[in-house]
């Protein structure tokens, strides 16, 4: 293993983002699509194990490490930096800008960490630059929701960082390996890693942060820091059983709040979490089967995510409007955006012909072959789900429902070509699934197109789409949101901490008035024996003194002579 | 009245994608008889075993969002004081 000093592919990105506010015109859109596309090519040539090291304390670092897992991730997240940043170009907000690209970096970094040490510091950058994307829109909803999200993330860091701190006392190593969480150290770094996944109960930071960035800003956002935590959920926790628990729970918690929603991003953001869903579910089944799944489903995710989110943020871009209630009829006037909405939402769906396709059914292979009858049947509710809440619910209050009398045209540009490029993805993926299969980490012998199982799978589908338009009055837009476990620190933990105030404060006055009173008493006292008219300090003349010397004495005498 | 109207939105095409739509269902459920899959588990090998399963399990999560909801549904400005 000779280590050579290969330059980091993360830095590229994230030296190349904190330099974009010094660009200007076609300068910095040159600089935002070239850095991925350079990142993709640095990563591709690294050779397997360490490229670059560096010494901290007494450890040896592993600053750059590659092998499948890593490759795919770093190359997805590379990816998605150019997508996102193609539909971004029109972004007025270069901090924005900046920040996604130093964000985007920094999760190619933990891709490629190979050492603990490495993935904290690429993870903290993560959950800084993640806050600025959030922040940068410049609302006060924004700023307020990404302070919440950052002390979520803090909190996890601190966990994490706990974790580590406890793994690396009891092992000796700051190796990254598979672990299982049976000591205190490896599960705090289970925790930690779980709350960047969206798992309960702080999932909510999620659908609470990612809808309050700009219409550019959310597309990144969907991408990096849930699906890092799933990278290194498979490497650091394969087969850990309790994700397989985790893991449908947040599947069917994102269906029924997505499911209950109004805000169109709310909706996708929710849809994040039942994805991430079924990929922890994934992880915790364990085989290389599942794994596979869970590491192309987070593969596919990442675009068909961001898809439906450029679809969205095509429709706020022209619209400025966010609430399905508000929304409706677009198709009439913004077909490009309809229809690569409806791609995104397809692939979510798993629909024959797409990428989900592809990649989520693996995982249902994978609880097939470890005979998990439970896990299994809920997993094909939750496909079944996830073509309610989004695979037809988003488009359909967006761009069909009712006419909203909006005719908006269709995005600009740069934002359709991103649209365009990813939807090629979605179907290209779906079609011809061999080369995302050359990546994975382990070698693949699944065929997804079988009759029975694209049968199967469009039963599935189409019939859950009559639930869906069947149930259609009770799926009837209200102006409300749902409350979820953020209400905890929201409102009740706001109204504890007031009246915590409220009563320190009173007692603290209470505590002053009755020391300021006996304080008063002390020095009354003080003064009456010690003040000028005290009998203590009362001023003597020498001639008294002199005269009770001579008493003293004629009674000393007296006594003498006793 | 309904010619100024975008062909997707007129009843009489509404009709004919619901007409389409449920033979599509009925080609789908039906195809189960030709189409040789293998259980895994036993109840998946009833007839028609995704068709029924998908709808039934979406009724359910609809329900279940409705139930949630009424308990923990707020209007859309409750944050909006903070």
């Amino acid at each position: 293993m000779t280590a050579s000093s290969a330059f980091p592919p993360a830095l590229v990105l994230i030296l190349g983002g904190l330099l974009l506010p010094l660009l200007r015109g076609y300068a910095r859109s040159i600089a935002i699509l070239a850095l991925p596309l350079l990142t993709v090519w640095l990563v591709w040539q690294l050779p397997d194990g360490v490229s670059l090291s560096a010494r901290f304390l007494e450890y040896r670092l592993e600053v750059v490490k590659a092998d499948a897992l890593g490759r795919l991730f770093a190359t997805i997240f590379a990816i998605m930096a150019f997508a996102g940043g193609l539909f971004a170009l029109n972004q007025p907000r270069v901090a924005e800008l900046a920040a996604a690209s130093v964000y985007a970096g920094s999760a190619v970094g933990v891709a490629l960490a190979g050492d603990l040490i490495t993935l904290f510091v690429f993870w903290e950058i993560m959950a800084i630059t993640s806050t600025l994307v959030v922040w940068s829109r410049g609302s006060e909803n924004s700023y307020r929701a990404s302070m919440r999200y950052l002390q979520v993330h803090l909190f996890g860091g601190v966990l994490l960082m706990a974790g580590i701190v406890a793994q690396v006392t009891d092992t000796g190593t700051i190796a990254f390996t598979a672990m299982t969480p049976s000591t205190p150290g490896t599960w705090l770094m289970l925790a930690g890693f779980l709350i960047n996944a969206g798992a309960p109960p702080l999932s909510a930071w999620l659908p609470d942060a990612y809808p309050e960035a700009s219409y550019s800003g959310t597309v990144f956002l969907s991408a990096f820091t849930t699906k890092a935590a799933v990278y290194v959920l498979l490497r650091g926790f394969p087969g850990a059983e309790i994700l397989i628990y985790v893991g449908l729970y947040m599947m069917l918690y994102g269906i029924v709040y997505a499911l209950l929603e109004n805000d169109m991003r709310r909706i996708l953001a929710y849809s994040i979490v039942n994805q991430v869903g079924f990929m922890v579910t994934g992880i915790g089944i364990g085989t290389e089967m599942a794994l596979n799944g869970a590491a192309a489903h987070a593969f596919t995710h990442i675009i068909y995510k961001a898809l439906l989110l450029m679809s969205a943020g095509s429709v706020l871009y022209m619209t400025g409007k966010r609430k399905c209630s508000d929304l409706g009829g677009l198709f009439q006037s913004m077909p490009l955006t309809t229809a690569c909405g409806i791609i995104g939402a397809l692939s979510i769906s798993s629909f024959p012909l797409t990428s989900g396709f592809i990649s989520k059914s693996m995982i249902s292979q994978g609880a097939v072959d470890e005979q998990l009858a439970v896990a299994w049947f809920l997993l094909a509710a939750g496909t079944a789900g996830v073509f309610l809440h989004a695979g037809i619910k988003f488009p359909w209050f967006v761009f069909f429902q009712k006419d909203s009398g909006l005719r908006p045209p269709d995005p600009p540009l740069n934002m359709r070509l991103a649209m365009v490029l990813f939807s090629i993805l979605c179907i290209g993926l779906g079609v011809w699934p061999q080369p995302l299969y050359a990546l994975l980490p382990y070698p693949v012998e699944y065929a997804p197109y079988t009759v029975p199982h694209v049968v199967n799978m469009l039963q599935l589908l189409l019939f859950s789409g009559l639930a869906f338009f069947t149930m259609l009055p009770l799926m009837r837009r209200t102006l409300t949101i749902t409350l979820d476990f953020d209400w905890f620190y929201r409102t009740l933990g706001k109204w504890v901490l007031d009246r915590a105030a409220t009563l320190t404060g009173k007692a603290l006055r209470r505590a002053e008035t009755e020391a300021r009173t006996w304080i008063g008493v002390l020095i009354g006292f003080v003064f009456r024996h010690h003040g000028p008219e005290g009998a203590l300090a009362r001023s003597v003349q020498a001639g008294s003194m002199v005269f009770w010397m001579i008493v003293l004495l004629g009674a000393y005498l007296v006594l003498y002579l006793v | 009245m309904s010619e100024g109207k975008h062909w997707l939105v007129r009843r009489r095409s509404i009709r004919v994608l619901w007409i389409v739509f449920v033979a599509v269902l009925a080609v789908l459920a039906v195809g189960d008889v030709v189409v040789y899959g293998h259980p895994y588990f036993g109840l998946d090998g009833t007839f028609a075993f995704y068709a029924w399963y998908g709808l039934l399990t979406c009724v359910v999560m609809i329900l279940l969002a409705k139930a949630m909801g009424v308990l923990l549904k707020r209007k859309d400005t409750y944050y909006d004081g903070e």
